[in-house]
């Protein structure tokens, strides 16, 4: 059985506006390649198929063997205006957990 | 007179946050300051609304409990309070807190007001772009409640600089209530972009209190945390190089790592390179987290560039009202329930003429947070229909149409809630900084 997510990183998720924004840390700094190979914008686009954001951009932190991603119109006009039961996006990591992990 | 470090704690993390790790950290910590971050996007919003029923209110409501508590522990160890919780009234806020040090003793107890931010003239008087969608301040007309700018240290370092007990601000930006002692014990200067870059990092992990030390962060059986609810808040011993060791009290809660403040650091940031405050455009890229010893982790290599010349406005404004329903079904059958539920409060919201701008409909239980599409039936479901109108009458019908699902809808729905709330909103454009300038007024008891 292939490995997810949940086994190789951890997840942070915040918002910005209607940006949210989840960060990705390795849990063993061996282990980034696969988070690099696994956690591309098209890949978590089509893993969380009911958003519909812009734009997701991956900004790279290899120091601390971390990606950011940002999700660009995400949230629905934002935490003010948006309709969604979760506003804020905030379960949006989480639900990065079961990604299937790929190498390169 | 500059000195080689200094010790700030972190009292809150949000306007409703736990008192006692505060407390404690004042009794117990050794600190020299505490800051309480508590405003939210919409929070002066809310509070400028609260202010013009009654002149005297429009500061955060907890700020009376929380000084009363706060004041008479931190006042004779000489623990000095920086807060944003002045909110919409700064000024009478700083008068509560002046009236509290006069009930609860310290006597020359000094209280100082940083206002500046309120730039709500300004912005109803020109007409800016706003940055986070199409069009300008001036579409918004009528409607702008309140428009504040995120001030930086500057009004704070001045009000510390006079001697202030306590700092009372409105809108800063929230690393700058950590920042501003940093300059004024280390006599950092405003233009060493390092050094406020790496501030600015040492802001943002205490910023959200317990977020750093654990909280928010617990996923049982894969990242544990010990005592949550005795959840410790952190401090940060700051050397004159920017370098910090983040701490939190023996024998609290939580847990302070590499894995929690890794988290915290990438916590709301967007571009890591470029962070942008009002002191500093920040960089985060090279920042080193390291172990220390059990909860202590140094954080060092913050970077930074210029500051903008342009500072971030927050505008509230009126934007119609949100009306909703909820209805619960369970047992075989229940999603199919709930999913005619829906058709039929649909059908009946075009039936009564309802003027709905947009209209959301979701199963809690299968798609209302949930964005991977899962399939599989869930024990039980409840029904959330919600829409946006500017007329309160038609968000009001979607509640009133859910309940009526009671007699007239799907069989063994139960547990209807209903609300309408009329919707603050926020937008963002930019002003010239010069245009804003931090004013400070002091309280003496």
């Amino acid at each position: 059985m292939s490995r997810i997510l949940r086994e190789i990183a951890h997840v942070r998720t915040g918002d910005k506006g209607d940006i949210s924004q989840i960060a990705v840390i390795a849990l063993r700094e061996e282990d980034y390649p696969l988070l690099l190979s696994s956690v591309t914008p098209k890949r978590v686009a089509a893993h969380l198929a009911g958003l519909s954001p812009r734009l997701i951009r991956r900004y790279d932190l290899p120091m601390l063997g971390a990606v950011n991603l940002v999700l660009e119109g995400a949230l629905r006009g934002g935490v003010t205006r948006s309709l969604s039961l979760d506003a804020h996006g905030k379960t949006l990591g989480a639900q990065l957990l079961d990604l299937p992990v790929v190498p390169r | 007179m500059t000195r080689s470090s200094v010790r700030i704690g972190a009292g809150a993390g949000f306007s409703g946050d736990r008192i006692e790790p505060a407390l404690d950290l004042i009794e117990h910590g050794g600190l020299d300051y505490l800051a309480f971050e508590c405003l939210a996007e919409r929070t002066i919003g809310l509070a400028q609304a609260a202010r013009m029923q009654d002149p005297k209110a429009g500061f955060d409501p907890l700020l009376e409990s929380r000084m009363r508590r706060a004041l008479p522990l931190a006042a004779p160890r000489g623990v000095r309070i920086i807060t944003n919780m002045g909110a919409a009234n700064t000024r009478a806020a700083a008068a509560k807190v002046t009236q509290i040090a006069r009930e609860l003793g310290p006597s020359g107890y000094r209280t100082a007001a940083v206002t500046g931010d309120d730039v709500l003239d300004l912005v109803r008087a020109g007409d800016y772009p706003l940055i986070d969608r199409e069009g300008t301040s001036r579409d918004l007309g009528e409607s702008i409640v309140s428009a504040n700018a995120y001030l930086g240290a500057a009004g704070i370092v001045q009000a510390l600089e006079q001697g202030a007990d306590t700092v009372i601000t409105g809108r800063v930006c929230d690393p700058a209530l950590f920042l501003a002692p940093l300059i004024h014990e280390l006599g950092w200067a405003s233009d060493n972009w390092d050094l406020l870059g790496q501030g600015t990092v040492v802001g943002h992990l205490l910023e959200c209190a317990g977020q750093v030390c654990g909280g928010y962060f617990a996923d049982p059986g894969v990242k544990d945390v010990p005592d949550l609810a005795r959840l410790g808040f952190p401090y940060a011993d700051v050397a004159r190089d920017g370098s910090a060791v983040l701490g939190k009290l023996e024998g609290s809660g939580g847990r302070l790592d590499r894995m929690t403040v890794k988290e915290q650091l990438l916590y709301e940031i967007l571009d890591p390179a470029a962070y942008w405050q009002a002191d500093v455009c920040a960089d985060f890229r090279q920042v080193r987290i390291v172990q220390e010893a059990p909860d202590r982790v140094s954080v060092s290599g913050g970077k930074g560039q210029a500051a903008p010349d342009t500072l971030k406005v927050s505008i509230a404004y009126h934007d119609g009202y949100i009306g909703e329903g909820q209805i619960s079904y369970a047992g075989p059958g229940a999603v199919a329930r709930g999913r005619l539920g829906i058709e039929i409060v649909r059908e009946r919201l075009r039936m009564v003429g309802a003027k709905l701008e947009e209209l959301r409909c979701d199963l809690i239980g299968m798609d209302a947070v949930d964005q991977r599409g899962m399939a599989g039936d869930p024990a039980e479901v409840r029904v959330r229909i919600t829409g946006r109108s500017a007329d309160e009458a038609s968000a009001t019908a979607i509640g009133a149409e859910v309940e009526a699902l009671y007699t007239n809808g799907p069989m063994g729905g139960g547990g209807v809630t209903r609300s309408t709330r009329r919707v603050l909103a926020v937008a963002s454009c930019l002003l010239p900084r010069d245009l804003v300038q931090p004013r400070v007024t002091m309280e003496v008891a």
